[in-house]
């Protein structure tokens, strides 16, 4: 029987609840509708929160559900951009498809990469997938038909056969953004509350256990590493086409792609489905905010990073669950 | 003789990684811990002496002295006052923060110092060389920092291996948690570690600035260049370390004398090689 205090509380985290899924509906419809009320280039600032937001969930699901701390998500990033450039400017394959053609043909070389890979652990891991990038960008640079050392620019016909008009070409590519970023939410919730989902929140809360209940670890590991090696990939082919051009520095960039990236996820959140969105909403908003002060605005960022270890390491969002606050995203399984 | 002189260049450039790689392995040793910022740290080593011998115009020698003591100091700080207490089971803590602290250093050199490339003159010293035949030249600068680093990593292996401090840190490095009940504080035990291990960096960082051009960003590439002497070498061998930093030494000049653009990239394939031929690395002692 429960008491009257637990049934308050129960009803406060109810109304909680629906109050979250309304500002999420809110958030939805205005992201749907953005084409309709946002400017030129509040659609660009939305594309590029979009994507890193895509990139914080694969980070996410990475971290946060099997441990696996990587350092070197910008292999995957720069991978995906630089087989869409080979894909859209030396085949005949549409610029749309030669978007998830390369973030397939970058989950292939995952599955190499994750082998000699999962030969470090922990720490170890991290720095080992950062050289992995690095030869990755070094083989880049190696390649005179994409630029070499100094990129590439995406020819103005492929991007042309995209839509007709500037604004059409706009459009699709505000809802290729949108649409990335919504399925790599619905798609992490939807593996969460799979059995898989069950193999990974075991994972998370211990490793001994999991495996104890049977959970073949490393094969679970290393299906989500080459999962989040082709949504990363997906992300990074849309970012080039987003940008137009692209180089070994800026495809394979450490602070972009991975500093950045792991800031989001553990200053929101790390091991929650809101935690990114809070983190990438709190990143723009400060960048917007800190634009004119550019080193600083870096500083403070890394400074941030530190605090939220030294104050809560839950970050955000787990600081407000660990208080009773309702999940927007319910992937626990509870006894009733 | 062409390739006797690539492969004595890159021996000596081996000295420097090892330098590089044994303050990395140091920490990793004893508190488990991987140090992101590792290679900012010692770009910080190498901007404060131009600071000493350019600014203050103290000779390199007592620059270099200066620095040792500076970067011990403020290992022991940082590790009481920051990096303890992300210290545990998580590995994920001490990444982050260490990551934190290497966007912050990277950018306040950049604001202190700008990005232009700098370098530490070492006067007829940089240019001196010992002659052996037409192909065959070695800098008396890069032997001798050679040399030192050879000098450093034995230090580091005396102190480890034959003293009372370094039997301490090895027992903290086998059961922390055992140590603390037998009278020893962990707290203190690590900052002396990291103090150590910043000692080394500085040394490392001291050399760096008077063999190359050097500037704010550079410090994540030598972080990776340790990191793979120290995994090439064998986790927990710091004479496996100085042969690792050898071997990606040799390898990185053997790269640069195929094309200048594979150095690096040489340097890279060799340590992937070690990897999949080799995972605990050529020399490891222990495994785990």
């Amino acid at each position: 029987m429960k008491s009257l205090s637990q049934t308050a509380l129960h009803r406060q985290s109810k109304v909680q609840r629906l109050a979250l899924i309304g500002v999420a509906i809110i958030g939805f419809v205005a992201l749907a509708s953005a084409p309709l009320w946002a400017g030129r280039a509040d659609l660009r600032l939305l594309m590029e929160a979009l994507s890193f937001l895509a990139l914080a969930q694969m980070w996410n699901l990475l971290a946060g559900y099997t441990g696996l701390i990587s350092v070197g998500q910008q292999a995957y990033v720069g991978l995906g951009g630089y087989f869409f450039f080979a894909l859209a400017m030396f085949t005949a394959v549409p610029v749309l498809l030669a978007i998830p053609l390369a973030a397939l043909a970058a989950g292939l070389v995952a599955i190499p990469t994750a082998w000699i890979a999962f030969r470090l652990q922990g720490a170890y891991f991290a720095i080992g997938t950062w050289v992995i990038a690095e030869v990755f960008r070094l083989i880049a640079a190696q390649f005179p038909a994409l630029g070499g050392g100094s990129g590439i620019s995406l020819p103005v016909a492929l991007v042309r056969s995209i839509a007709s008009s500037r604004s059409g070409i706009e459009l699709v590519m505000y809802y290729m953004a949108f649409f990335i970023a919504l399925a790599s939410i619905l798609s992490v919730w939807v593996l969460l509350r799979s059995r898989w989902g069950l193999a990974l929140t075991a994972i998370r809360d211990s490793e001994p256990a999991a495996a104890s209940l049977g959970v073949n670890i490393r094969r679970v590991k290393f299906m989500v590493y080459v999962c989040t090696a082709v949504g990363t990939a997906l992300t990074g082919a849309f970012i080039f086409l987003q940008k137009l051009r692209i180089t070994p520095e800026a495809a394979f960039s450490v602070t972009e792609w991975s500093a950045f990236v792991i800031f989001i996820v553990v200053i929101g959140g790390l091991g929650t489905i809101e935690g990114p969105i809070i983190g990438v909403i709190l990143f723009f908003l400060l960048r917007d905010l800190a634009a004119d002060l550019g080193t600083w605005y870096l500083i403070g960022l890394g400074a941030l990073a530190i605090a939220v270890m030294l104050i809560d390491r839950r970050g955000i969002w787990g600081a407000f669950k660990a208080r009773g606050f309702p999940n927007l995203f319910v992937t626990q399984r509870t006894l009733n | 003789m062409e390739w006797i002189n690539v492969i004595v260049q890159g021996i000596l450039l081996g000295g420097l990684y090892a330098l590089f790689a044994a303050g990395l392995s140091l920490m990793f040793g004893v508190m488990r811990f991987i140090n992101i910022a590792h290679g900012d740290f010692i770009v910080v080593a190498a901007y404060l002496l131009l600071v000493m011998v350019m600014t203050l115009g103290l000779p390199p020698v007592v620059g270099i002295g200066v620095v040792v003591i500076l970067m011990s100091a403020v290992g022991y700080l940082g590790q009481r006052i920051l990096l303890n207490r992300v210290l545990d089971e998580d590995i994920l803590p001490p990444v982050l923060v260490t990551f934190g602290l290497s966007i912050i250093i990277q950018n306040s050199l950049l604001e202190a110092f700008s990005a232009d490339s700098q370098r530490v003159p070492s006067g007829n010293f940089a240019t001196a060389s010992l002659t052996f035949n037409d192909e065959l030249a070695i800098g008396v600068l890069p032997l001798a920092m050679f040399l030192a680093a050879v000098g450093v990593i034995g230090v580091l292996q005396f102190i480890f291996f034959r003293t009372a401090l370094g039997r301490l840190l090895r027992a903290t490095s086998d059961d922390p948690e055992i140590i603390p009940l037998m009278g020893a504080n962990n707290s203190h035990v690590f900052a002396i570690a990291t103090a150590l291990a910043s000692a080394v960096v500085a040394v490392a960082g001291t050399m760096l600035a008077m063999k190359t051009n050097f500037d704010p960003t550079i410090g994540p590439s030598r972080l990776l260049f340790a990191f793979e002497a120290v995994i090439i070498g064998g986790m927990g061998n710091i004479w496996g370390t100085l042969a690792g930093g050898i071997i990606l030494g040799v390898a990185q000049t053997i790269g640069a004398q195929i094309d200048a653009g594979y150095q690096i990239l040489a340097g890279h394939l060799a340590f992937l090689a070690v990897l999949i031929v080799r995972p605990m690395g050529l020399f490891a002692k222990a495994k785990g």
